[in-house]
This record gives structure tokens, sequence and C-alpha cells, in this order.
């Protein structure tokens, strides 16, 4: 630790006011990472006061250290491991009893430690009154009371910090009653006795304590430090664990969580001066109206409704714009460039349309944080969670779910990067891997393009209402399939905190919309940028020396430039990696219907689906061509019947999740396996599903 | 009068005289106060009918009907 430089940890429950403490503290001089190993963010800042540089490390909020979750593992890894200075423990002063659960831990860490009495304002209109001075007493802390949102309090704040790195130590001992009081001075006695003193980083006694509620830390501390009498120290444990647990019929570990809310709950008693009021307040009037029977679910899907309209929409001009300029930017480049033709395509091409992909979703992106960060500061998210859970609990996911599945019907990215709401990991993986079955808006150019190729108008509706609800049908299927397999467990407990409605402030909403923003432009950016570059190496390369039109126009056919242009890019892609593989799959490709042709749109629609419009108007010598081209569906009926038609979409919904959707799953789920099992699995479903439809529908029709 | 949680009625106000699960529900349980001779009330029932909307200590928190049905009650007789 150097003289001027402190670190900080804050710590506290979920819904505490945490974050807007840290942002407060911090301002802009934080970013988000990684812990180490984990998919748990990391936020760090620092500020400077009297001289003194303090880091400042965000912990997950939790409501315990017992490590249950991976949020409170994380926690408490870094607080045991890290040793931080001091942590601040940010507690909302509305439920001071239940945070002292946590706060009691952190005393018996004998850590230096700040309590926050966060959301004073809100404790002082309920009429509540503590005695603040009693429980730097009874705590050994620095106490101060803090408005996070407003900013109140932070001075005072900065002020307890550097008072807290020259308090004393004083050992606070918590009672826990005869038995169980009893039970940790053997194992104390135990460990005392074994000679090896204070080598272990924690006191003896926490260490006793965490021994007798079979924490895992605890007992792998035992065993490196003191080998030989460490056995004697664990079959001490297990014996008084047998014994207690007979007589109670509960857990060691339950039944001393149980006694350490008790002398929180009694910690409050002694500390409170004045109770609080248990008038309605006005949260609850508003839940009257959100979670109502009636009303709670239309009020619902009409929020979603406005969400999932505020992303698209409103993101459409600067999508378009962004469209526009990447579009501006390859075009002078091309003009201008007077270097080798081969880098200039790599660098047109490949760079700035594989960048300009990325550019393009950020717009979505961005807003869609601003919806999620805004429905979690007010507290509306957990009521969603709430409404939705039994449905999602029937199909083997959790409440938070839902929406995250909503926003795929508009895009994949954005949608895998909503579920980091899910905290328990199963339920977020099971949630992503069927994401990409909702199906989103750039699969739409497909089925825009195709339907009303081969369906007379009266059909067109219902097919694309059935393609939308087959894939939602197969994504609850597989989640079943996952929940009772590789995904398996017990359903992760719905005991989730209901916050009070609260005013978010504009300054913490933007922070948690750019903080978001900013890593998915790191993160996604280079690997979607790698695989443009393959995907332009793949459909640019080999290059033809010759074209057959070229021949055709010498021998005299009459052609106009643009179909000469036209002509020459049908062969050149015929002739490069990707038509080729197109080739080579056709004959596994024919028990679907598809001929080489759909088989090399195929395989550009995995760097974006709507590039598979476009592939296949240049594999028809159709030139640009989009979703409403007369003249490609004009082919299409030419060529194909609209079994195959069916057949396409079907295998456009269920596979191809595009390159975005790999990265950013990826990144979401921390490793590549998850990833490429995604991809892997869908696109042998959507195998065998078109296979089906395809060979049935031939018998049938 | 003895009962389970996901059975009594709503503004009813109980008091937990013992909870039958264990692992990690227990703790999370225990986390958010409940546990014996704790004080709750039932707020709501979600719109679908799961799951619950307990008052434990001034915090609203959430509790599917399955979750509850380890919970055992009884009524807290209003005295004034």
């Amino acid at each position: 630790m150097k003289q001027n430089q402190i670190t900080v940890a804050i710590a506290g429950n979920p819904n505490s006011g945490k974050t807007s403490i840290f942002n407060a503290l911090t301002g802009a001089h934080q970013h988000v990472g990684n812990y180490p190993g984990v998919t748990v963010e990391k936020k760090e800042g620092s500020f400077v006061h009297n001289g003194v540089r303090i880091e400042v490390v965000d912990l997950p909020g939790t409501y315990g250290l017992e490590a249950t979750s991976l949020d409170e593992k994380v926690a408490r890894d870094f607080v045991i491991h890290e040793h931080p200075d001091i942590i601040v423990d940010v507690v909302d002063s509305c439920n001071f009893e239940r945070s002292l659960y946590l706060t009691s831990q952190f005393v018996e860490l004998d850590v230096k430690l700040v309590l926050a009495l966060n959301m004073s304002d809100m404790a002082h209109a309920s009429g509540q009154m503590l005695d603040l001075k009693m429980i730097g007493e009874r705590l050994n802390c620095e106490v101060v009371e803090t408005v996070g949102s407003k900013e109140t309090g932070i001075d005072e704040l900065k002020e307890a910090i550097i008072a807290a790195m020259s308090r004393e130590k004083k050992e606070i001992r918590f009672d826990y009653g005869e038995e169980f009081g009893e039970a940790i001075e053997e194992v104390l006695a135990a460990i005392k006795s074994s000679g090896k003193d204070r080598m272990l980083p924690h006191t003896d006694h926490w260490i006793a304590v965490k021994l007798l509620e079979g924490d895992i830390e605890a007992d792998a501390l035992i065993r490196e430090l003191h080998s030989g009498n460490s056995e004697r120290i664990l079959k001490l444990v297990g014996e008084i664990r047998k014994k207690i647990e007979g007589h109670h019929g509960d857990t060691l570990s339950v039944l001393m969580a149980e006694r350490r809310y008790g002398f929180a709950a009694g910690l409050y008693r002694e500390v409170l001066r004045k109770e609080p009021s248990e008038r309605r307040k006005t949260s609850d009037k508003i839940d009257d109206f959100i979670t109502n029977r009636i009303i709670g679910i239309p009020i619902f899907l009409s929020l979603m409704y406005a969400v999932f309209y505020m992303t698209f929409k409103l993101g459409e001009f600067p999508m378009r714009a962004i469209e526009d300029g990447v579009g501006f930017l390859s075009h002078t480049v091309s003009v201008h460039w007077h270097g080798p033709e081969a880098l200039k395509s790599l660098i047109v091409d490949g760079v700035i349309n594989g960048v300009g992909g990325v550019l393009v979703f950020l717009p979505t992106i961005v807003i869609l944080f601003l919806g999620i960060a805004l429905m979690e500061d007010t507290g509306y998210m957990a009521r969603a969670a709430f409404i939705m859970d039994r449905l999602m609990h029937k199909i083997g996911l959790h409440g938070k779910s839902f929406i995250p599945m909503i926003i795929g019907f508009g895009c994949s990215v954005p949608a895998i990067m909503a579920t980091r709401t899910l905290e328990h990991r199963r339920d977020r993986l099971a949630t992503m891997m069927v994401i990409p079955l909702m199906s989103c808006g750039a699969r739409l150019t497909i089925y825009s393009l195709i339907i009303p190729a081969f369906f007379p108008d009266a059909w067109r509706a219902k097919v694309l209402w059935a393609v939308y609800v087959v894939g939602i049908l197969l994504a609850i299927g597989i989640v079943k399939l996952l929940r009772t397999t590789v995904l398996a467990g017990e359903s992760t407990p719905f005991v989730m905190e209901l916050p009070p409605y609260r005013m978010p402030t504009i300054k913490g909403v933007l922070i948690h919309m750019w903080e978001r923003a900013k890593l998915y432009l790191r993160k996604a950016a280079t690997i979607i940028l790698a695989i443009s570059i393959v995907m332009w190496a793949l459909t640019s390369y080999p290059k033809l020396k010759h074209y057959e039109i070229d021949r055709a126009v010498e021998a005299g056919t009459m052609l106009t430039e643009s179909e000469i242009n036209t002509a020459r890019a049908a062969e050149a892609l015929s002739y490069s990696v990707a038509g080729r593989i197109g080739k080579a799959i056709e004959p596994a490709m024919k028990p679907l219907g598809f001929d080489w042709k759909i088989s090399t749109a195929l395989i550009g629609a995995f760097a974006a689906k709507e590039v598979f419009v476009s592939q296949l108007g240049i594999v028809f010598s159709i030139g640009e061509a989009d979703e409403e081209s007369f003249s490609l569906r004009e082919e299409l009926r030419k060529n194909y019947s609209p079994l195959v038609g069916l057949c396409v979409m079907i295998f456009a919904l269920i596979a191809t999740p595009c390159m975005a959707t790999v990265a950013i799953m990826r990144r979401e789920s921390g490793r590549w396996f998850y990833a490429i099992a995604q991809f892997a699995g869908l696109t042998a479903l959507a195998y065998v599903v078109t296979l089906l439809v395809f060979q049935i529908g031939r018998l049938i029709i | 009068m003895n009962n389970t949680l996901d059975k009594i009625k709503i503004g009813e106000k109980v008091r937990v005289i013992k909870i039958a699960s264990g692992g990690i529900l227990r703790k999370r349980l225990v986390e958010m106060g409940i546990l014996s001779g704790a004080t709750l009330t039932l707020v709501r029932i979600a719109p679908l009918g799961d799951p619950l909307e307990i008052k434990v200590k001034g915090a609203n928190i959430s509790l599917r009907r399955r979750e509850a049905a380890g919970i055992r009650v009884e009524k807290i007789s209003r005295k004034k």
C-alpha cells in the first residue's frame, strides 16, 4: 500500500444505489472490464482527495458473502484475496436491518469499513431515525449519510474514507448464542493449538465460523496451511456439525446464517431511535397499476412495444446516416485509389464494409441500452420479470429471459447483450442459445423477397406468421431440451427484490448506456472485422482470368456495359471459393431442394442476412438486387417451386446466425465453445427440419 | 391457525413458524429476512397467478408459489 494511494471496494446489496455512489465518486474516470476468468463486469475508477489518489472498484451487488452465486463469489474473492484498503458498504437506509446481514460479515472479516447510509432522504421522509454514533461504535466503522442520486454527502464520504485508514482495529465478535458460540470456541482452540500463528490472512475467528458453515474457501485455507493438523481440525468440525444438525434438523450453514440475521436484527433495534411509519408508499401505489391482475399485462406489452419501437425506429435515421457515410467512404477510396487493385478491394470491400457493418449496429445498440438502463434504473425491470416469470418458468427459463427474447425479434445482437440481467449462468446460456430463433429483422428481407415471389396475396400474411411461429415453437423445444440435458440444474430460485420505483438521473442513465456501447465496439468489432475479411476473401478469390462473357462479346454478341458487368460478377462469384463451396455442397443440399446458387448465397448470408438477397441477385445476373426486385422474383419463380421457397425461408430462419451474432455470443458467454455450438447446432437443426419439410412436402404436393 | 405462505390471502399478515426448504433457496430467504419469527404480508399475486409478492420488513420480495409452499406460517391476530 503506497502512502499516497488507497484501494477502495464499494460493496452493498443490489438496489442500494451503489452505482450512483460509484459514479458520484469517480465521475467520468471509470472503465469497465471483467473479473479474471468470469463474465462478470468489473467497474473501476479513481479520484483524488487531499492529494491522495483513491482507486475504486465497484463490486457486484450481493446480499451476503457466502458465495452461492457467481456475483457473490466474485465480490467475496475480491475482498478476501485482493485486500482492498477500505470497504465502503453502501446501504439502503430504508432496508437497514436486512443490509446489516452483509455488513456484519465485513465486520467479522475485520476490514476497515465505511458505512454509507444511502437514500437517507427517503429514510428521513419515512420518519426513521438512527443513532449514527452508536452504529459507528458497535461496528467500529465510519458512518456517513448519503443520497447518491443527488450526490449529497459525497464529500463527507471521501473524508470518511481517509479517516477510516487511521481507525484502530477493534475485534468485534457477534453473539452466536450459547450452542454455536461454544462450537466456535472449540474450533478456535483447535486452530490455535495447531501452532501456526496467524499465518492465515484472516482472523482465526472468521475461519472458525466459516469452517462450521461449510465454506469451501475456509476449508481450502486450512488444508493449505496446516497440512497434518488440518485433518484434525476438519474432523472436529464434521463432528460438531453432525451433533448440532442432529438436534435442529437444519444444516449448520443455514442455522448460522439465521443466527447472523438475528444479530443484524438485534443491532438494528439497538440503533433505531424512531421507527419508520408503515404508511403505504408511493411505489406500492404505482404497483397497483403496473402489476395489476387485469391491466398489468396490457401495460407490460405496451411498454415492450414502445421499447422495441424506440430501438428500431429511432435507430433508423442514424443507421441510414452511417450506412451512407460508409458508402461514401468506400466510394471515395475506390475512386481515388492508386495502389494495387487487390489491396484496394481488401480495404474497400473487406475492411470498410466490415467495419461499417459493425458501426451500423451501434445506434440500435445504444438506444436499446438506453431503454434497458431506464427500465433497470426505475425499477421496472424487476416488475417485468415478475409478470412474465410464470410463462418463462414453464418453458425452463426465468422471468428476466422475456425481454431479451422480445428484442431478438428485432436483432439478435442487442438481444444477446440484454441477457446480462440474468444472474444465473444456466438461465442466461439457455436464453442466449435460442435467441437467433426469434426471427430477426434481417431475415425479414429474405422473407420479403421470397413470399411475394411464390405465394398469392391471400397466403402471404399467413406464411409470414407461420415462419415466426415455427421459430418460437422450436425455441421452446430447444430450451426444454437444453434444460433437461446439458444445461440442466435446479431451477434457480426466483427470490427477487422488487425495489421501490426511482427517478433515474440523466447522468446515471447515460453512463450506464455509454459503458455498454463502448464494450460492444471494442470487442465485437475486432471479431466481426476479422470475419469480414475472411468472407471478402472467400467471395473474391480466386480471380478469373478470362470471362466467358468477354468471349461472347468478341464473338459478336451485343450487350450493354452493365449487362457485361453483371455477367462478369456472376462468373466471378461462381469461380470464387464461396461459389465453389456452393457447388461442392450442392449434392448435400439437393435433398433440401437447394442448388448451388442458393447454397452460395447462403454462405454470403453468414456475413449478414441481407447479403443473401444481394448474392442471389449476383448469381442470377440481376446485378444490384434487393428484396423488392421484380426481376429477381421472376428468376426465382422460373427456377424453383413454392416448396423450395418455403424451405429456403425455414433454413434461413433456423440456421445462419450472422457473424455478428457469433461474435456477440462468444463475447457474452465468455467462450468460443458456446458460439460454435450454437452455430453448429442451429445449422444441423436447420438441415434436418428443412430436409423433412422438403421431402414430406414433395410427397404431399 | 396454521398454513403455508402460498395459501394465505392478500393483505394477510403472518408470522413464519418453520421453513422446510434448504440449500440455495433457504440461504436466499434468510438473506431477505425470511426466517422463523419474521413477519410477512402477502401484497399481491402476479397477473399470471405466479409468483407472489411478499412484504418483508418494508421491502417487497417476489417468491414462486412452490418456494412459498415450504414456508409454514401462522396468522397474526390483530391486537388494538
